[in-house]
């Protein structure tokens, strides 16, 4: 974004056009009640290494030494420095793909490719050039399974992610839909007999999340069938969607939708996100957002175009499909530029270093007395960890001495108190995994010698060493 | 040109009314306007369709357009080929190319409607404008 700043002469010329002598004169018409009073709480100006040296000490204050057990939605991968050097170039630099599409090749051959590698990852026929973030585009697969079914109830995992199923709350409030969460079984994943009772004739669809929102992998075939037999859709979504370089792709779900932050884009506060949606090919027309397809130009020349633009909001007003005024295109390109630096195997490594890492800390953490981990179900990298004591005050005691140590999923699941989600990336060290089963044995109040940490750190790497199958 | 036994709206939808039973399409005009159609969607049988209602719409390269029923009935069929073949409404629109037959719910609804000779003058007038 440019600065555009303003001079003493320019705001003098201003204040002269509104026939005001003074900012403040300006300003008066506004309630004084409403006004603020006294200056910004903000500090004095800096010159410019000042800034750079106030940023670098408050980066190190905040992440550097930083263990982060956190997850939950967003996840922490190493982003090659190659993502940001492209992103950066002119060519790629905007947020939108052109409207008058066709004179932008490079961007839209992109968007057609960040298509392809989704629904590669996801085992659908097509997928659309993204959307902002996982829980809108959960909310999209919701409105897109209510215009194929022309039902208007919707069934909802209690397992997806919280803040996904407010999303959905808030789209669908003035159009009458009905939703109803389905409760989980002691394995962390949904009740199958639940399930089944809640399925009616009238219900478009269930949402169900893979991983779900305690890391647990649901059974979607099983899902499927169900959900299927009563003519709803089955929307799975993804909040990590790294799981796919090893886990089998739900190709039994109508619609696969869901977060593509792990493929790229690094954790901020408050984002970027990219969301991604895939789904079967004869639910292609009633799909949200943009469509890039291949095709050729009069010299036989292969050429990208938007297509099925003609549903779109631009063309379609109120009758548009879908009221997506834009994506996350550049988002969208670091997820295409990542996943093609990383290759089919280097995607399976990285998931495989993921899962090894995972496991080891979920069993190092359960071997502390008072300490388990409750849900039986498979899990990729990350898990539930029920403690004796209470979640947020043992995260307030890793936090003193600089762990994450997870999230506290009592704020959204009253009945999980002293249970905390805890994910384990490539990103933790062997040293980190270490300090952090110490510093939570300490915090549970155990002396607990960690047994086998050795052997179980050599176990994580002959995982890592193991060739990875073609 | 246009059928003598047809009945026409404003909105280019032609009805051919046998008994209880009316059969709805689009007008040779109607396919004109549109360009090459791509996709056709409408009511499944047994839904209820409304006079002067969208039933369904139609897709062109150039754009979507809705299709208003010029009755109100429930859906008795709808014409498969069209899944398959919607091209076939640039070729056929006033034969093979109908959309979806209608059990009529009030007959009265039709004496609304053009008769070929109005429709002929009623688009003559649409392109003079």
């Amino acid at each position: 974004m440019r600065y555009l700043p303003n001079s003493d002469s320019d705001r003098a010329a201003m204040l002269k056009a509104t026939g005001c002598s003074s900012v403040e004169e300006f300003f008066d018409r506004i309630p004084s009640e409403l006004r603020l009073k006294g200056r910004l709480n903000l500090p004095g100006p800096l010159s410019e290494p000042e800034i750079l040296e106030f940023f670098r000490q408050a980066a190190r204050r905040s992440t550097r030494e930083y263990v982060s057990l956190l997850g939950a939605g967003a996840y922490r991968h190493y982003v090659p420095v190659a993502v940001n050097a492209l992103l950066s170039r002119g060519e790629f630099f905007t947020a939108y793909t052109p409207y008058q599409a066709e004179i932008a090749q490079g961007t839209l051959q992109a968007m057609f490719e960040f298509q392809t590698l989704m629904t590669q990852l996801t085992g659908m026929d097509v997928g659309n050039a993204s959307l902002y973030d996982g829980s809108t585009a959960t909310a999209e697969a919701v409105l897109m399974a209510i215009r194929v079914t022309r039902r208007n109830r919707v069934l909802l995992a209690r397992t997806v992610h919280p803040e996904y199923y407010q999303v959905l709350r808030t789209f669908i409030r003035h159009q009458g839909t009905e939703v109803q969460q389905v409760p989980y079984e002691a394995s962390g994943q949904l009740d199958l007999a639940g399930l089944e009772s809640a399925l009616n004739a009238e219900t478009a669809a269930l949402v169900v999340q893979s991983p779900n929102f305690f890391g647990t992998l649901e059974r979607t075939a099983k899902i499927a069938e169900a959900v299927h037999r009563s003519g709803s859709l089955l929307i799975v979504t993804i909040a990590e969607p790294l799981s796919l370089a090893l886990v089998k792709p739900p190709r039994e779900a109508d619609i696969v939708c869901g977060e593509a932050q792990s493929f790229g884009v690094g954790v901020a506060f408050g984002g970027p996100y990219v969301g991604f949606l895939t789904a079967k090919e004869k639910f292609l027309r009633q799909m949200p957002g943009r469509l890039v397809g291949q095709t050729v130009d009069k010299e036989g020349r292969r050429g990208f175009v938007l297509t099925l633009a003609t549903r779109e909001q631009h063309i379609r007003r109120e009758k548009a499909t879908s009221n997506i005024c834009t994506n996350q295109s550049l988002c969208a390109l670091a997820v295409t530029i990542y996943l093609s630096l990383l290759g089919k195997n280097g995607l399976k490594r990285l998931a495989e270093q993921n899962l090894a890492k995972a496991h080891y800390v979920a069993r190092q953490l359960a071997a502390i007395p008072g300490v388990a981990t409750p849900f039986g179900g498979p899990h990729f990298n990350e898990f539930v960890v029920r403690t004796p004591r209470d979640a947020g005050e043992l995260l307030a005691d890793l936090q003193k001495q600089k762990i994450i140590g997870g999230f506290n999923l009592e704020r959204f699941y009253p009945e999980l108190k002293n249970h905390l989600l805890v994910c384990v990336t490539e990103t933790v060290s062997r040293e980190a995994i270490e300090r952090t089963v110490e510093a939570f044995s300490r915090a549970v109040g155990s002396d607990h010698e960690t047994e086998n940490a050795a052997a179980g750190v050599e176990l994580v790497e002959a995982a890592l060493r193991r060739p990875v199958a073609k | 040109m246009y059928p003598q036994e047809f009945l026409y709206t404003k909105q280019h939808e032609w009805i051919r009314v046998d008994e209880e039973i009316g059969t709805i399409g689009i007008t040779d005009y109607a396919q004109k306007e549109l360009g090459d159609i791509v996709y056709v969607e409408v009511a499944k049988p047994g839904e209820h369709v409304a006079a002067n209602e969208s039933f369904g719409t139609v897709e062109s390269v150039k754009a979507v357009s809705e299709i208003y029923s010029p009755v109100s009935g429930e859906v008795a069929a709808v014409n498969a080929k069209l899944q398959k073949n919607p091209e076939i409404l640039n070729t056929d629109p006033h034969g093979g190319a109908w959309l979806i037959q209608v059990r009529l719910a009030d007959r009265s609804e039709i004496e609304k409607l053009m008769t070929a000779d109005e429709y002929e003058a009623y688009i003559q007038k649409e392109e003079s404008t």
